[in-house]
């Protein structure tokens, strides 16, 4: 039973940073209808520059998840500005391919800058763990801090998004980009922000990922991007709850199915589970099922 | 003005991809190299006119990128050495295979082209099996500074191996874990996607079950999910195991070490040569892998004159401490030099010609290097050397006698 509970934990506690990413893959399909498969890279980049803060520096944890985020938000406005702008009028084909293209080129870039051995991430939260059930079930500190991020991080998500100005502008971009900009929405700086918010996301991920998994290297934001992609579209690809929630699914399918059925086939299940949903409920979890006008 | 923003950028990013790609020769080796050794060849009497050229086909860049970088590294700067002492002159020809089989047939394929006449590499062994293939039939030396798999030389009489083979290494580290009385219970973490670990593991199991070591769990990873290891830790935990087996490289070693460290879990852990690199990855707390044991032909704190001159260039030239995988490659490229030496190849050899010449000469030869005394090879294209096994005291290794 503590077994089961510990892996529950470990489950959600991986969810909760697919949930982190997965917001960030969302917002953009959401408001600029594109795929950026850059997302997890620009992870690997918030990671790298608060390990830079903290290891090269020597500065204060949150001064380097800061600076990261600052750099991350600087990161996703330029990408979006040189990349992904001037293909606004382009088939969304072309602007998918330019996606995966940066995701290489940030890649490539982060080997050139920090070289290919890979660092160890120094967690920015202390490390330790809750004892419960006379110190048979042991929650480590990074699992509950990962896990209260990720809910804080999607609660103050929809409030932006349902309560400001510029998260009713995303929502009207997100309806209707031509009416939008009939009725006044900048478009453009819309998007701009939108990605300037992933990018920020994207940083706060990569740093909650690398304290809990400290293996940092210029592929550590792959792999977790395309699982984080799959729980977005899991939950509802375009809906908050439904990313925040196909994240922890995600997770916890993956750790269960690893501790039970075989460690081998982690992965398989997690796709499997994928394929499942978008056969019995094509939209995921969450999602609407928008009726093409004929 | 889109357009041409546009392409800008396409540009930048097709250039940046090939700076990605051969940032680790064509800067740093290749052109030094070429023009030292032009350079150098006249001024000393008797020497053959042109370079011989040398191949090395390695993951640089990609998941793998510090294994292959690491060789191609070290072999550019034996090679540098070599030409300084006039004489023979080589060129390194460096191509990247990001670890992969295809990839790697065609960076052999290319190299070919470009003339190479010997081919030290590949580096992994999935890859090198697979260009082994190819060599084989074209008759090609290969001497592979660190593709230990069994399947690199199965049936292929032209490829040989520095580094040890891994079922050599699984054997001898049940055997040691046994004769020191390390563990009761042991847990083994593997990657069952990589030959390397899958070697290592087999070979261990077989060895475990013969000398009666229990081994009480048995868990695995693979390349796409070497992040979380906490299943695999709760599996030993639960299990009782006092002492975890990780036939792996050191990356994910140092993961698991942290996890377990963070999650309160007290067990010894025992590596083989891919754990070597363990305490240069920045950021990572040596007291976590105190007390660790490992089994590696290669330990760069060992002062002897050989190991202390070829680490001290390593780091003014690389600006990071040198792996097993650098010593391996660079013992490779000495072994080569004492074989032109010794055969008289020139740059006029055919690549046939050194094959056929390399495979008797090998079985007769015997070398000491950094990563072995006295090492010498069997028809079958296996080095016999010494495995030395090391506990992590104080952030060093110390050799355990």
């Amino acid at each position: 039973m503590t077994a089961f509970l510990s892996n529950l934990i470990n489950g959600i506690s991986l969810g909760s940073v697919y949930a982190i990413i997965a917001l960030g893959y969302t917002m953009v399909y959401g408001i600029a209808k594109m795929l950026n498969f850059a997302h997890g890279d620009v992870i690997m980049v918030g990671a790298y520059i608060c390990f830079c803060c903290l290891f090269d520096l020597g500065l204060h944890p949150a001064l380097g998840v800061l600076a990261s985020m600052v750099v991350c938000t600087l990161l996703g406005i330029l990408i979006e500005r040189l990349a992904y702008k001037p293909l606004r009028q382009a088939t969304s084909l072309s602007v998918l391919i330019t996606a995966i293209g940066m995701s290489y080129f940030l890649q490539n870039l982060a080997q050139l800058i920090w070289g290919a051995n890979p660092k160890s991430f120094q967690t920015v939260i202390p490390a330790g763990s809750v004892n419960l059930m006379n110190g048979q079930l042991k929650i480590s500190y990074v699992s509950i801090v990962t896990i209260a991020a990720s809910l804080v991080v999607m609660a103050a998500l929809s409030t932006f998004v349902s309560r400001t100005k510029m998260g009713k502008a995303m929502r009207c971009v997100s309806e209707d980009k031509g009416a939008a900009q009939l009725m006044g929405v900048n478009v453009n700086m819309t998007i701009s922000v939108t990605f300037a918010i992933g990018s920020a996301l994207a940083a706060v991920a990569g740093v909650l990922m690398c304290s809990a998994y400290p293996t940092l290297k210029p592929t550590t934001g792959s792999m977790p991007g395309i699982k984080a992609f799959t729980a977005a579209v899991f939950g509802g690809i375009g809906s908050i709850p439904g990313a925040m929630l196909g994240g922890i699914l995600l997770g916890i399918i993956e750790i269960l199915g690893r501790a039970y059925v075989s460690s081998e086939l982690g992965d398989a299940f997690v796709f499997a589970v994928l394929i499942l949903v978008l056969l019995i409920k094509p939209t995921g979890l969450l999602g609407k099922a928008v009726r093409e006008k004929v | 003005m889109k357009k041409f923003v546009a392409l800008l950028l396409a540009v930048v990013m097709v250039a940046s991809l090939f700076a990605g790609c051969s940032s680790g020769e064509s800067e740093e080796t290749k052109a030094p190299v070429a023009t030292e050794g032009a350079a150098a060849a006249p001024a000393d009497e008797g020497t053959p006119a042109g370079t011989i050229k040398v191949g090395s086909i390695g993951p640089t860049t990609g998941d793998y990128a510090q294994y292959g970088k690491a060789v191609e590294n070290a072999i550019a700067m034996a090679i540098e050495e070599i030409n300084a002492k006039g004489g023979l002159q080589f060129e390194l020809l460096g191509e990247d295979d990001q670890g992969d089989p295809t990839m790697a047939v065609n960076a052999y394929n290319v190299e070919m082209q470009d003339g190479m006449q010997v081919l030290l590499g590949t580096v992994t062994s999935g890859a090198c099996a697979a260009v082994a293939d190819v060599a084989n039939e074209e008759r090609v030396f290969m001497l592979t500074p660190s593709a230990s798999s069994p399947t690199v030389n199965e049936g292929r009489d032209n490829v040989y191996q520095v580094c040890f083979t891994d079922p050599n290494q699984g054997a001898s580290a049940a055997q040691t874990i046994k004769s020191l009385g390390l563990g009761e219970k042991i847990a083994v973490i593997w990657n069952n996607a990589q030959d390397y670990s899958t070697g290592i593991y087999q070979s261990f199991m077989e060895k475990a079950e013969e000398i009666g070591l229990e081994v009480v769990a048995d868990s695995t990873f693979s390349d796409d999910s070497n992040a979380d290891f906490s299943v695999q830790l709760q599996a030993a935990a639960n299990a009782g195991a006092d002492l975890v087996f990780l036939p792996i490289y050191y990356t994910p070693v140092a993961a698991i070490m942290q996890q377990a460290g963070a999650a309160d879990y007290n067990f010894k852990f025992f590596g083989v040569d891919g754990m070597d690199g363990l305490l240069d990855i920045s950021g990572f707390d040596t007291a976590l892998a105190e007390g660790s044991y490992m089994l590696t032909p290669f330990d760069a704190n060992k002062t002897d004159d050989l190991t202390s001159s070829f680490v001290s260039s390593y780091v003014a030239k690389f600006g990071e401490t040198p792996n097993q995988f650098a010593a391996d490659a660079y013992d490779a490229m000495y072994i080569f030099y004492d074989a032109c030496q010794d055969l008289g190849f020139t740059s006029e050899t055919t690549p046939q010609e050194i094959c056929e010449a390399m495979i008797p000469w090998m079985q007769s030869y015997s070398y000491t290097g950094l990563t072995g005394e006295n090492m010498v090879w069997a028809a079958d294209g296996c080095v016999s050397k010494v495995a030395t096994a090391y506990v992590i005291e104080g952030g060093q290794y110390v050799s355990v006698d």
